[in-house]
């Protein structure tokens, strides 16, 4: 009798069908029919979507449109625009007409945002980067969380001094400035020159998983302590105790009592909480201590793009405002999601 | 006869949801003469709350729809501006809620609330309000209140919270209080005191009272006059005497059989009315008691019961049943004792 | 009260000492990591390595010299940079400054923006104003600071530095207060706005949210009983239960801001403050600079959070403190 339990066949029955009677509605299925008329929300989700597909079709666009291989420089290559052929890093341009510049914005299939400083095609690099970037976010918040709500629900179950020993723990994590933790993590672990052994398991230099764990790691707090206040508030809720008074294990207990509410907390934070780890991937990745070379990300293109900000500026804003879009997108869905699942955001009328 | 205080004429309130338009309050009538108390008696969700609250125009929902007229002294409060409605709020109508834990602002000191009201409509020296406020206290029965009006709402218990309440409520002798379930959420000593309380103040400010309740007991010692609201109608009407002695809607005998009685010797049963209120939104054809009435007939299904005197002088039902009919089935359903109590 | 300052004191022991040990086990302890390769600089010698190891105590064991780099932060206050060779204490004084100014000027917006864009969607709630400021608000935490920061550059040093509009902007930098108020102003002016957008958005909408929240109050609703005007419940009642959680998110985002936090708005506009300082003893691994920085931030974030519960016990008189 979980209060959230979702309904399998979520039956809408209209208050004439019933004569007049009290309808119940499983609250899955009115968080989905509010979640579908908050037309923000789907336009958020939908543009979510699209960022996501288009990125991870990067290969097919830099084979099929883009005709390059983003992550090979292209010092000495031509273009051909409209008939002229051009030099991908051309002489001269900048306020000195010294030194080299890459080719601006062609609008066209080949270099459409031009290239950067190694003459790479900055579109399909942004897309690649996109690609690291939604890994990333996605990967470490869903981590975040999986840790996170083991920990709430170990502390939340056990209490005592289990709980008194994870709860300090993770006040110190919290008591950590975030950006220094984030930020001491990755130094150690990306200036070991032939990538990290930890046991058995080998992880190179320029893997994505350095990031993904580091930000997954950071985040664990910032979500354990809303889930475990929950499961502890749970507990002393009289349909867990009934089924304790039942018998029932604590595993059981778990999956079948407390899981199914709490993931209604766990579903209207992950979409904030991808959000905050894709801010945080590119800023760190924005001071050369995220993803390395050779991979890309929206951040490290931003970084790139920073030298060649006054003369080529596409390199820096395009991936910026992917990052925009995308953490916009992921913000006004975690908005809908928390409207549309929040029950006090009903309509209530008192006698 | 002289014109009521309080005249409240076919009053509708709506409330626009997701689900459709939720009638709480579907046309109801009724005065409250000067000095009169006036009790209103009906489960939660029977509209007796938003009734009151229209009076006040405190309804801040947006999606609220207001139909029919509300006349105070003969001025009809829904066509009045909000400023207006300003100065009747308070100073000519107060109003004390259900809940004292919570409807006094936790942060600032209850002489500092008192003291706002009291500025707000009148125009006092430095000083006087604070006076003014120490009296008040001292009239509700807050004992050292020289130095408990620098205290905080959460310095004090429950029953001392809501005397607070009322003393907010009285700070500018209104003629009309209004009182949102006062007792509900307090001790049962401290429901009677509480209640006394009113009872006193009534006589010494002279104010009319309306007293909104779900527990017919409450009201037994205290109201004049009793309305009983069903489902955002009025279903009975009728002086104390005739709800307590001679009651005629089938609903209102349910309110009766579950009132607890430590004065009888007899031990009985408390009876329940079985079922929950009919959903606002989509109302059963014909009375919206049938559902759960035991008494209901064929006509109860087809034809909704008009609110009419049929057994005397102010003592209005809605019911299909004919009188005798209905107090010979009372007699048989909530025991021949009723009629000795009072 | 005492006992409340003893219990906060000790917590900040605690923090304090449990962070420098992280930091401490983070840069030492993990396999891979040598500061003294680091310092050595390119293809070092055995020998090289083996004397810088000398010089600077690392090849002590690791709670021996973390023990002396305590007491060298602490006690005889020398603490030596790995990097530059200097003492690190007044490098870190001498950031402080800078960083103070960037994060009060921002603060002084964004408690402006945030009060006036939160309580004129609360107030405008069932009109078009109210989603549109909160989309704005939305945006404004959206945007990566950093790259804000790049496109404010772009526009008011590249693009359109030659307009009326920006050609007051001087070249990236700081200057001090006390050695030419105007020009700190101006060069503070864009990096102070930047930092504040995430926060006026985020404030913004806490606000708002807790206006809602607080407005369906019981205690609002005796406000408006009372006949008080829909200004007066406002200000009075409304939004002064409000800010108590609006003061207690300020003083933790500023402390963490003046602990270093703003170091990528510091980066971006070039500004020398504490947060830059982190960062780049951070890369060049240069331990006792780290550990300053850390220390300094911890410092900041415990002490504001415990005055963070005295202004909430102020403002919030149910709260006792324990």
């Amino acid at each position: 009798m979980a209060v959230f339990e979702p309904e399998a066949e979520g039956i809408v029955l209209d208050a004439e069908e019933t004569g007049g009677g009290i309808v119940g509605r499983s609250p899955w299925a009115l968080a989905g029919r509010r979640l579908a008329r908050n037309r923000i929300a789907l336009a958020a989700l939908v543009l979510f979507v699209l960022i996501v597909a288009v990125s991870f079709a990067a290969p097919l666009y830099a084979k099929h449109l883009a005709h390059t291989n983003p992550f090979e420089s292209n010092i000495s290559g031509t273009v051909t625009i409209d008939g002229k052929t051009r030099q991908v890093l051309e002489q001269g341009g900048g306020k000195l007409g010294l030194g080299e510049t890459p080719i601006g914005p062609t609008w066209h299939s080949h270099y459409l945002l031009g290239a950067d400083n190694q003459g790479r095609d900055v579109a399909a690099r942004v897309l690649y980067g996109g690609r690291s970037s939604l890994l990333i976010g996605i990967g470490s918040a869903l981590m975040a969380a999986f840790v996170a709500l083991i920990f709430a629900l170990v502390a939340g179950f056990f209490g005592g001094w289990t709980d008194a020993i994870i709860s300090r723990l993770m006040d110190l994590i919290w008591a950590f400035p975030l950006y220094l933790l984030a930020i001491s993590l990755a130094t150690v672990l990306l200036t070991s020159p032939h990538g990290l052994t930890i046991g058995f398991i080998q992880v190179a230099a320029d893997s994505l998983w350095i990031p993904l764990v580091i930000i997954g790691i950071v985040y664990v707090p910032y979500i354990y302590r809303p889930i475990r206040g929950q499961v502890l508030s749970l507990r002393e809720k009289e349909f867990v105790e009934a089924a304790i008074a039942q018998g029932a294990s604590n595993l059981r207990l778990i999956f079948t009592e407390v899981l199914p509410n709490v993931a209604s907390t766990v579903i209207v934070l992950m979409p904030l909480m991808i959000a905050t780890t894709i801010l945080t991937e590119s800023a760190l990745s924005y001071l050369s201590i995220g993803v390395q070379a050779p991979k890309a990300s929206w951040g490290t293109i931003i970084q790139d793009g920073q030298e060649l900000l006054y003369t080529r500026p596409w390199v820096a804003i395009a991936p910026g405002i992917m990052i925009v879009l995308t953490v916009l997108a992921l913000n006004i869905l975690g908005d809908g999601l928390r409207d549309a699942l929040d029950p006090r955001s009903k309509v209530r009328v008192k006698g | 006869m002289a014109e009521p205080l309080l005249s409240v004429k076919d009053l509708k309130v709506s409330f626009r949801t997701e689900d459709g338009l939720v009638r709480a309050v579907d046309g109801i009538s009724f005065t409250v003469d000067e000095g009169e108390v006036v009790g209103i008696v009906g489960e939660s969700g029977s509209g007796k709350s938003v009734t009151m609250m229209s009076v006040m125009r405190l309804i801040t929902d947006p999606n609220v729809i207001y139909e029919g007229e509300i006349v105070y002294k003969g001025r009809n409060l829904m066509g009045l501006s909000q400023d207006a409605m300003r100065e009747v709020r308070g100073e000519e109508i107060a109003m004390i809620f259900q809940d004292p834990m919570t409807s006094l602002n936790p942060v600032y000191t209850i002489g500092w609330q008192i003291e706002e009201q009291l500025n707000e409509h009148n125009d006092l020296k430095k000083g006087q309000a604070r006076r003014r406020a120490i009296d008040l206290l001292a009239q509700v029965g807050i004992p050292r209140p020289e130095q408990r009006i620098d205290d905080h709402p959460h310095q004090f218990s429950g029953g001392m919270r809501q005397r607070v309440m009322i003393a907010l409520a009285l700070s500018c002798n209104p003629d009309l209080l209004i009182a949102d379930e006062p007792t509900t959420a307090l001790d049962v000593t401290i429901q009677a005191q509480i209640l006394e309380l009113i009872k006193n103040l009534k006589r010494d400010f002279g104010s009319a009272v309306v007293l909104i309740t779900h527990d017919l007991g409450v009201v037994a010692d205290i109201a004049d006059r009793i309305l009983v609201m069903y489902a955002g109608r009025i279903v009975e009407e009728g002086n104390k005497e005739q709800i307590f002695y001679d009651p005629q809607h089938p609903y209102t005998w349910g309110l009766l059989g579950s009132i607890a009685r430590l004065d009888r010797p007899k031990r009985r049963r408390l009876t329940t009315i079985a079922g929950q209120p009919p959903s606002l939104i989509n109302r059963p054809r014909g009375c919206s008691f049938r559902p759960r009435c035991p008494q209901a007939f064929d006509r109860c299904s087809v034809e909704d019961p008009a609110l009419t005197a049929k057994v005397g002088d102010g003592h209005l039902d809605a019911c299909h049943l004919s009188v005798e009919d209905k107090r010979a089935r009372r007699d048989a359903t909530i025991r021949p004792e009723l009629a000795e109590s009072a | 009260m005492a006992a409340f300052i003893i219990r906060r004191l000790l917590w900040m022991l605690v923090v304090l000492f449990a962070i420098t040990v992280l930091v401490f086990l983070i840069f030492f302890a993990t396999p891979g990591v040598d500061p003294a390769r680091q310092m050595a600089g390119r293809n070092p010698s055995a020998a090289t390595i083996r004397s810088i190891k000398h010089e600077f105590g690392l090849d002590r064991s690791l709670p021996v010299r973390y023990g002396l780099m305590m007491k060298h932060m602490f006690i005889s206050r020398d603490l030596i940079s790995y990097g530059s060779h200097t003492r690190v204490i007044p490098e870190v004084v001498s950031a402080t400054p800078v960083t103070l100014s960037l994060v009060f000027g921002a603060a002084v917006i964004w408690i402006v923006f945030s009060i006036l864009t939160g309580v004129a969607a609360a107030v405008l709630r069932g009109t078009i104003f109210d989603p549109f400021l909160m989309i704005l608000a939305l945006i404004g935490i959206s945007v990566p600071v950093f790259w804000l920061g790049e496109v404010v550059n772009l526009v008011t040093q590249s693009r359109l530095h030659d307009s009326f509009l920006f050609s007051w902007v001087p070249p990236l930098g700081y200057t001090p207060l006390t050695q030419d108020p105007f020009m700190w102003f101006k060069q503070l002016f864009f990096p102070w706005l930047t930092l504040s957008v995430l926060y006026i958005g985020f404030y913004a909408r806490v606000l708002r949210a807790n206006l809602i929240e607080t407005d369906s109050e019981d205690y609002i609703r005796t406000a408006r009983a009372k006949g008080l005007s829909e200004r007066r419940v406002l200000f009075r009642h409304t939004l002064r239960t409000s800010m108590i959680t609006f003061v207690s998110l300020f003083g933790l985002d500023f402390a963490v801001l003046v602990g270093g936090g703003a170091l990528l708005t510091e980066v971006v506009f070039g500004l020398p403050g504490v947060g830059l300082l982190t960062y780049n003893s951070l890369t060049s691994l240069d331990l006792p600079v780290i550990m300053t920085t850390v220390v300094y931030a911890a410092f900041f974030i415990t002490l504001a959070s415990a005055l963070v519960d005295l202004v909430y016990a102020w403002l919030d008189p149910r709260v006792r403190l324990a």
